[in-house]
């Protein structure tokens, strides 16, 4: 059941996206995010949405796979629409039945508000399905580098970060291996009524924990043993490479800019 | 209770891009009071199966049929836990499940999530702590102060104390020391005698597979390729080297044996025991003989 989440999954290819340098990537994705509040009439959302899907469609990644994977972010999305819908109250009613009624701005806000969610949500997935978390973290740490000279301990972040996304996927297999082995004891965390729902959550996280604790110590120790002595004085095995491509993508990413400030109202 | 697989597939993550196909059309039917092996290379599918057992996994095709209760591809299955109770899983690892603060409390788990009352539970609990054979002091001890084996014993007096019908182990001995290998195993073979047990064993060891199992099934690739006895199955080296195995040690060495003294012995021999009785029998006969 874990198996279909996607969040923080990568997925190898060789597509133009997963070809991109790592600080180009992040640094799109970043700026994208600011970008995206530029939009502000249907012309400019509906770019941003075009773009989005253009972006999935470059990266081969296909849709109906990210949509699938997810569902729980897709949900909280279907909510917040409704919401603004229903709550809104400004513009001409456009539909009235009892106690529901829809206006205009309600809807508009609502369909503007879904995409701005949805195309964030996809430029991001898109990041980490086409990035892998090591590259991730080396362009990160690149990038934040400026930032040193202030004392953010930055390699130390992006170890921390780089340990974290090794092992989603390791706990995320844990889980399920846990899950399976209480509920083979009778204790259902999928099915049934709440209230049992509830009491097999302690079974499921006790040795969750356990296990995370014991190998963040195991880990400490092997780094340990193995000489690691923090950033200082620390050269890299894998270098990052700058080209034309990851030029093409910043001017991509300023023309968008560009067009977006033109085009909103 | 018998148990049957019909062309049984599994994919992993069905319907995405990491879509992985463990089992393939797996036929095999385990008889009622059998001790079945599943012997097959690393990453064949043996653990897959196990899961379909007890329906912790569905079949993404076929059926599976467990007792009275048919699990087919598709249909939702409703109130799986008389099932659950009835077919006892002991996972590779066992000891990651526990997490009560004391080791009779997580012993007891299993058996009072099938309505069994605590003191019935209670009661099985000190039964099996001395035959899984630990000490009654245990009992009050946290499960995270004991040792790895220790632990080991605990999680399978954990599954032993809901008495379940059909008892599945994957590779319950992995990690043990030579000496507690033995007396777990021999656990196994007591209970599935005493109690009429049906026993499905996973392992990796040819040994095991030879000495306590009476039918046993190979597996590789996601396919169930052979079953047989294991006379059957040990006395051919060639089909077992191409599946990646190898006979038990013992078989082995009465190949060798045969090479070096120029003829066979009348029966394969699975056990030290037995090969010991061959060759007295076999010397017996020559003696006679001249
Ligand atoms: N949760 C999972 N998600 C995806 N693929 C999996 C998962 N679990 C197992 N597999 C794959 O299914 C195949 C069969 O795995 P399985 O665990 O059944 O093997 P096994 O025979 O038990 O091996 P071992 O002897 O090493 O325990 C393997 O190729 C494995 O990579
Ligand atoms: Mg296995």
């Amino acid at each position: 059941m874990m198996e279909k989440m996607i969040f923080g999954r990568f997925m190898p290819g060789d597509s133009f996206v997963h070809k991109l340098d790592p600080r180009s990537k992040l640094l799109f994705v970043f700026a994208f995010i600011f970008i995206v509040f530029f939009a502000n009439n249907p012309v400019t959302y509906a770019g941003l949405l075009v773009f989005a899907l253009l972006v999935i469609f470059v990266s081969r990644i296909k849709l109906y796979f990210l949509i699938n994977g997810l569902k729980p972010v897709i949900i909280l999305m279907v909510f917040t629409f409704l919401l603004h819908i229903f709550f809104t109250k400004e513009g001409n009613p456009i539909f009235e039945w009892k106690f529901i009624h829809v206006y205009e701005e309600g809807l508009r806000q609502g369909i503007f508000i879904s995409i701005r969610f949805l195309v964030l949500v996809f430029m991001t997935s898109i990041l980490t399905l086409t990035t892998s978390p090591i590259s991730i973290t080396d362009g990160l740490e690149v990038l934040l580098n400026p930032f040193k000279k202030l004392k953010l301990p930055v390699h130390e972040l992006a170890l921390m970060m780089s340990i974290s996304l090794r092992f989603i996927p390791t706990l995320m297999d844990e889980t399920d291996k846990i899950m399976k082995a209480q509920m083979a004891r009778g204790s259902d965390i999928s099915t049934g009524p709440i209230k049992e729902r509830v009491k097999a959550v302690v079974p499921l996280l006790v040795p969750l924990f356990v296990s995370a604790f014991k190998r963040a110590e195991d880990l400490a120790t092997a780094m340990e043993v193995r000489g690691y002595r923090g950033g200082e004085g620390r050269t890299r095995y894998r270098q990052l490479k700058w080209d034309g491509k990851d030029t093409l993508a910043m001017i991509l990413l300023v023309a968008m800019t560009a067009l977006l400030i033109t085009l909103r109202s | 209770m018998d148990i049957q697989l019909q062309k049984v597939s599994y994919a992993y993550a069905k319907g995405t891009p990491f879509e992985k196909r463990a089992l393939f059309d797996v036929e095999l039917a385990i008889p009622s009071g059998s001790y079945q092996a599943i012997i097959g290379h690393t990453g064949s599918g043996k653990s897959t199966i196990l899961q379909h057992l007890n329906a912790l996994l569905k079949p993404t095709e076929g059926a599976l049929q467990i007792g009275d209760r048919t699990i087919t591809a598709g249909k939702k299955a409703k109130d799986l836990k008389p099932v659950r109770q009835k077919v006892g899983i002991v996972f590779q690892f066992p000891e990651h499940q526990l997490f009560e603060e004391t080791v009779l409390k997580d012993i007891i788990f299993g058996p009072m999530n099938f309505g069994v009352s605590e003191q019935e539970a209670t009661k099985r609990a000190h039964k099996l702590i001395e035959l899984v054979g630990l000490p009654h002091t245990i009992l009050e001890k946290s499960p995270f102060d004991l040792s790895g084996g220790q632990m080991r014993r605990v999680a399978i007096a954990g599954v032993l104390a809901m008495e379940p019908e059909v008892i599945v182990l994957d590779e319950p001995t992995a990690g043990l020391d030579p000496r507690g290998r033995k007396e777990i195993m021999d656990l196994f073979l007591q209970l599935h005698k005493e109690r009429n047990l049906t026993t499905i064993l996973v392992t990796h060891s040819m040994e095991d597979a030879a000495r306590y199992a009476d039918r046993i099934a190979i597996m590789h690739e996601g396919k169930c390729v052979l079953t047989g006895s294991p006379e059957e199955i040990f006395g051919n080296a060639e089909k077992l080297a191409t599946y990646r195995l190898e006979a038990p040690r013992i078989v082995r060495f009465q190949r060798e044996l045969e090479a070096k003294i120029g003829r066979r012995l009348q029966t394969l021999c699975l056990t030290e025991e037995e090969l010991a009785r061959a060759i007295t029998a076999a010397v017996r006969e020559e003696r006679a003989g001249q």
